[in-house]
């Protein structure tokens, strides 16, 4: 039975914004299916993936050496005892919130450009929340008694103080951690039973349809489906903004000037979604390129996601132009040297940086067009965006501490080649993860693409 | 072969459609026929099918409700024991009942408790993970999550008959009529 040559194909024509011209239900399944069916990926898979593995390994090393000496291979030091972890860990949690928002949130907007995009995008938040959440473990001296944080009833009679926003953070993370991972498989179940029936070898039959659990496309399961897709969106939607927010009490509940403020939740939460679309656009381009994808990310994709950077970095904007405000209108002098301090002491020249990678370079190009549906210029604004919000994470932690209110207690913080190798090592843990995932898992939701051209087919025949 | 020895050797008959409206444009014929043991299958989610063949509410969302509502009670109350009671703290002279700290956390559980219901709800619901299903017994069927739409009339439904339910299903046009062995 020869499937392809028999059946008449229902095509899309003519082009939609979002898929384009000659996709069918057949065309769609191959294309995205074949990626992960096929033996042989491509030679830069190997390439990439290789080069990840490099950086996993100088993961290991430093986490090993920590374990052994203790957090002082780091340059933290009081008063700056938070230093890289830390920052990283903002920074990492902050990318993975563009995932959620685009499955979630597009999804109860309907918005038809999430289809193409949702599957790599929540794979992105897995990852990143797996790297966000190794940094506090790291950082706590004492990795090895974590569970300490958890409420369970020991020998020792103690119990967690629930006032402390450092135990807020546990739950939170693990909450979101664990309801992406559940909104993701969700998701992948109709996906993975494409790809038994799809797959040639009876191990990987075996293998998809255990992961699958047994799916057959049933009208009721479908139904089903969806009440608990959007079930999970509404569920995921106020979560996002809740990991963000507790995020920021890290720095809010304390009486440090710069953290002390009721900006912070909305200022971090649209900081997120900013560096989250930079890295949405960062995964997106090269799959899109290397994969010829081009018939499903479209260039109104692109343009869509610089859009949403174009938005996010003005809320970004907008916060930072209010922090500075304040920090004059409130008349306090802490607040006002914390400030003062920030744009001439001795981190001014990260911190113009910043304001050239979050506001100045992103904010004057993306008006373009040509620009915003430019590959090349896209990925490039982007990668600057990453770098900012990165450098945003640094000056709120370190600039706030370094000069606190007593000048007896004012220092410096310099970073050590650990503290490198863990943040590099922790990049390349995410693409490691990444490239596993698009070999063994769908990258775009293939039942979800098959939906979309029954809808362009059902619009262009009225 | 009687009629029951024959029932009891397969699942039911299967038809194949090529496009979603045919399925259910059928599958509402083959309902208004009397047929209620039906089930379609799709590569996608179709709208309109599951009412089709007799699916009207889910209680998906009343589980994930009661979810949610042990999530907010039980993370609520996992503060207030052990702040309060369990092993008091003099945080900051704060009192040991400051239930708007213990707000975070309680919404965090609620939304895991919630989320996690809505997920096992859908797979008891669903019956799966299903490890062996007869509709798999039928060749084509593996194109139902690739380009074809199926019909199932099966053959626990009262108003089955071998010969009479396959020339309904014939009388609705589809590409293929096929026996669903167990």
């Amino acid at each position: 039975m020869d499937p392809v040559t028999e059946e008449k194909p229902s095509l899309v024509t003519p082009e939609s914004p979002w898929i384009a011209a000659g996709q069918s239900y057949a065309s769609a399944t191959d294309k995205i299916g074949g990626i992960v069916l096929t033996e042989k990926p491509p030679k830069g898979w190997f390439l990439g993936f290789g080069i990840a593995i490099i950086f996993v390994l100088i993961l290991n090393m430093a986490i090993s050496y920590l374990f052994a000496i203790g957090v002082g291979i780091w340059g933290i030091n009081v008063p700056i005892a938070w230093g890289f972890a830390i920052v990283n860990f903002v920074w990492w949690i902050g990318i993975g919130h563009a995932g959620t928002l685009i499955s979630a949130f597009l999804l109860l907007m309907r918005q038809k450009w999430r289809t193409s995009i949702n599957r790599f995008a929540e794979a992105m938040t897995i990852f990143a929340v797996m790297c966000a959440g190794m940094f506090p473990l790291l950082h706590m001296g004492r990795p090895w008694v974590f569970y300490w944080m958890f409420p369970y009833p020991d020998t020792m009679g103690v119990w967690p103080q629930f006032r402390s926003p450092l135990v807020w953070d546990v739950f939170a993370v693990s909450t979101y951690f664990t309801v992406s991972l559940l909104f993701w498989y969700t998701g992948l179940i109709p996906d993975f039973g494409t790809l038994r029936d799809k797959a040639k070898s009876l191990f990987v039959k075996k293998i998809y349809g255990m992961l699958s659990m047994g799916w057959r496309g049933s009208a009721i399961h479908w139904k089903r489906h969806e009440t608990a897709s959007l079930l999970l969106a509404g569920i995921a939607t106020p979560l996002v903004v809740s990991v963000h927010t507790v995020v920021s009490f890290d720095f809010t509940i304390a009486l440090v000037p710069g953290w002390h403020s009721t900006i912070f939740p909305p200022y971090f939460v649209a900081g997120a979604i900013y560096s989250g679309f930079a890295m949405v656009v960062m995964l997106g381009i090269p799959l899109r390129k290397f994969y010829h994808l081009e018939a499903y990310i479209t260039e109104r994709h692109l343009n869509n996601m610089a859009k949403m950077l174009l938005a996010t970095g003005f809320i970004v904007t907008y916060s930072y132009v209010m922090e500075t405000f304040m920090a004059f209108y409130s008349d306090d002098k802490y607040e006002r040297f914390m400030m003062m301090n920030r744009m001439t002491g001795p981190y001014a020249p990260w911190y113009w940086l910043l304001v050239a990678c979050n506001i100045v370079i992103p904010m004057t190009l993306l008006w373009s067009h040509k620009i915003r549906t430019n590959t090349v210029s896209l990925f490039l604004i982007a990668t600057v965006v990453q770098i900012g919000m990165w450098l945003e994470r640094f000056i709120i932690v370190v600039t706030s501490l370094h000069r606190d209110f007593m000048p007896s207690a004012w220092g410096m913080y310099y970073p050590t080649k650990w503290d490198w190798a863990v943040l590099t090592g922790s990049m390349g843990l995410f693409l490691a993860l990444f490239y596993l995932f698009i070999r063994v898992m769908p990258a775009i939701s293939i039942f979800e693409v098959r939906e979309l051209v029954h809808k362009t087919l059902e619009e262009n025949a009225h | 072969m009687s009629e029951s020895t024959k029932r009891n050797s397969m699942y039911g008959l299967m038809a194949e459609f090529d496009t979603p409206e045919e399925l259910v444009k059928s599958t509402r014929s083959a309902s208004e026929a009397g047929y209620r043991q039906l089930d379609a299958y799709a590569p996608f989610p179709v709208e309109g099918l599951a009412d089709a063949v007799g699916f009207r509410k889910t209680r998906l969302p009343l589980i994930t409700l009661i979810g949610g509502f042990i999530g907010c009670c039980g993370g609520f109350l996992l503060q207030v024991y052990p702040n309060v009671f369990g092993y008091p703290l003099n945080i900051g002279g704060k009192p040991y009942y400051s239930w708007p700290m213990f707000i975070p956390i309680t919404f965090e559980l609620t939304i895991l408790c919630a989320a996690v219901s809505c997920v096992i709800g859908m797979l008891i619901l669903d019956g799966l993970p299903t490890p062996y299903h007869p509709v798999f017994n039928v060749p084509r069927f593996e194109l139902a999550s690739r380009t074809k739409f199926f019909l199932c009339i099966k053959a626990r439904d009262k108003k089955f008959d071998r010969a009479r339910t396959q020339e309904f299903l014939e009388s609705l046009g589809p590409r293929y009529v096929s026996e669903v062995p167990i």
